[in-house]
């Protein structure tokens, strides 16, 4: 992991951020397989450089950028971000990246781009839990968010935790980084972005549709269909004696972003 | 806990070295006493709570198919480990209790109106709840004095009750899950090789003619 510079940032929490230590070794990165420590014992087989990011679909300037190029040609800050899983746990997590409406702007989207649609990197090679026999969810990973979530300034692109370059079970070497949504609309090592007129498919919602939505947004009052999601556990707090903690409607980002989502009825859109 | 009980001693087939009973006990407890303390000295990484409610959960499952292995073990390959049997059931038993507890207290703190809503509401801790309502009978029973009292018939008929235990296991293994891990459903296969084996065998026992009653 290399060293970055970064801005601080008035968007930062004040809260105590999650030990490193839990922040790299407890992770959902299911192309390393479904075990928490499995990305950071497995993920070092991923090949981050060189990296491209491919930046197509509705844009006046399709381009594809070479990781160092885009990490240099940004205006880095850090981003010190709650993460709500939708298993249930938080945390609290120091991200360097650049705001996503900054790549937005550089492609210059056209008036019929709508939604904006992610895609990891997809090497059976390098990722032995794509290679698995059952496999968990239909490769490559796909994600993706309303032109007017991308564009959010609380959206970022990360490049970097805890001052230095992404470590690979944290999906380096960037990935998308949305606050107020679960962690799984944060999708990972991404090669492929593309602006598009139809709201994307998405990974968790084409595996079980009533369970995972495309919007995702962290809602205290919507329950997953199997367990509740009023409450969380905030990773490193309390150890074995954890004490659960009441999520908040969009995971403490309402004032920012509620605002998006006016009018619409957050039950059906989940 | 199923079938015929035999005398105990008058086991047929390998002759295998006797541990004492206790040994097992001893044994079987080790992951529970390896799980507490690796907690306490927060060595169970990033969500030791979750961890060590999994892992009792799974080990009491892991001995629920110990348990379910004994018959079709002596029957198919004439190994014997009848006399061990109520030691590993009842091991299961424990480790099912311990799993409820860690989910009582330490997961929801015990907050009463969250596990209500829980039982209500969330078929995975419903069965749960269920499957270990079922072993309590069973556990209580898991003694001579009882199976006396009942009479061996009886006694054989409420530890039938263990299948069902099996099947709720496995079901509120892979109900708590995100898609389809391999390890519930590598269980899920095992249960249903284990009473699929009892089905097929009872089958086959009712086409032929009996030699004498149960």
């Amino acid at each position: 992991a290399a060293p970055l510079t970064a801005a601080k940032s008035a968007f930062s929490t004040d809260e105590k951020p999650t030990s490193r230590e839990d922040v790299t070794s407890y992770n959902n990165f299911y192309e390393f397989g479904t075990g928490k420590d499995d990305p950071a014992a497995r993920a070092k087989s991923l090949k981050t450089s060189p990296w491209t990011v491919k930046v197509d679909g509705l844009v006046g300037k399709p381009a594809e950028f070479g990781i160092e190029d885009l990490i240099k040609s940004s205006a880095l800050e850090e981003r010190i971000y709650r993460m709500r899983c939708v298993e249930g746990w938080s945390m609290v997590i120091p991200w360097v990246g650049f705001p996503m409406a900054d790549l937005v702007k550089r492609v210059e989207p056209l008036g019929s781009a709508k939604y904006v649609a992610f895609e990891t990197a997809y090497r059976p090679e390098e990722m032995p839990g794509v290679q698995s026999v059952f496999p968990v969810l239909d490769w490559p990973y796909v994600e993706g968010l309303r032109l007017d979530e991308a564009m959010h300034p609380l959206t970022i692109l990360a490049v970097g935790l805890y001052g230095e370059t992404l470590p690979n079970q944290n999906g380096a070497p960037i990935r998308l980084v949305v606050p107020w949504k679960y962690g799984f609309k944060g999708i990972k090592s991404i090669t492929r972005i593309s602006f598009v007129e139809k709201q994307p498919e998405t990974s968790w919602n084409k595996q079980a549709p009533d369970e995972y939505g495309f919007y995702a947004n962290v809602n205290p009052n919507v329950d997953h269909p199997r367990w509740s999601q009023a409450t969380e556990r905030r990773i490193g707090e309390g150890g074995l004696f954890v004490k659960r903690r009441p999520t908040l409607p969009f995971n403490g980002y309402a004032d920012q972003v509620a605002s998006l989502y006016a009018g619409m009825d957050l039950r059906k859109f989940y | 806990m199923t079938g015929k009980a035999s005398a105990p001693g008058a086991g047929k087939g390998l002759a295998l070295p006797q541990v004492p009973k206790i040994a097992v006990y001893l044994v079987g407890f080790i992951p529970a006493v390896w799980l507490f303390s690796a907690g306490i000295m927060d060595r169970l990484g990033a969500d030791p709570m979750r961890v060590l409610e999994q892992e009792l959960g799974e080990w009491a499952l892991r001995f629920l198919v110990a348990t379910l292995a004994i018959t079709p073990l002596r029957q198919l390959f004439n190994i014997n480990l009848l006399r061990y049997r109520r030691a590993i059931g009842l091991l299961s038993f424990y480790y099912a209790a311990l799993h409820l507890t860690t989910y009582l207290v330490l997961d929801q703190g015990l907050d009463l109106a969250a596990i209500a809503a829980d039982i209500v509401k969330r078929p995975y801790i419903t069965i749960g709840m269920a499957t270990f309502a079922i072993l309590v009978p069973l556990a209580v029973t898991s003694n001579n004095a009882s199976i006396r009292r009942m009479g061996g018939q009886a006694w054989a008929r409420l530890h039938r009750l263990v299948y069902a235990a099996a099947i709720g296991a496995v079901l509120h293994y892979i109900l708590v899950v995100k898609s389809w891990p391999p390890e519930p459903l590598v269980y899920a296969a095992i249960v249903a090789l284990l009473l699929g084996y009892r089905l097929v065998r009872s089958m086959v026992k009712k086409a032929a003619p009996r030699r004498r009653p149960a």
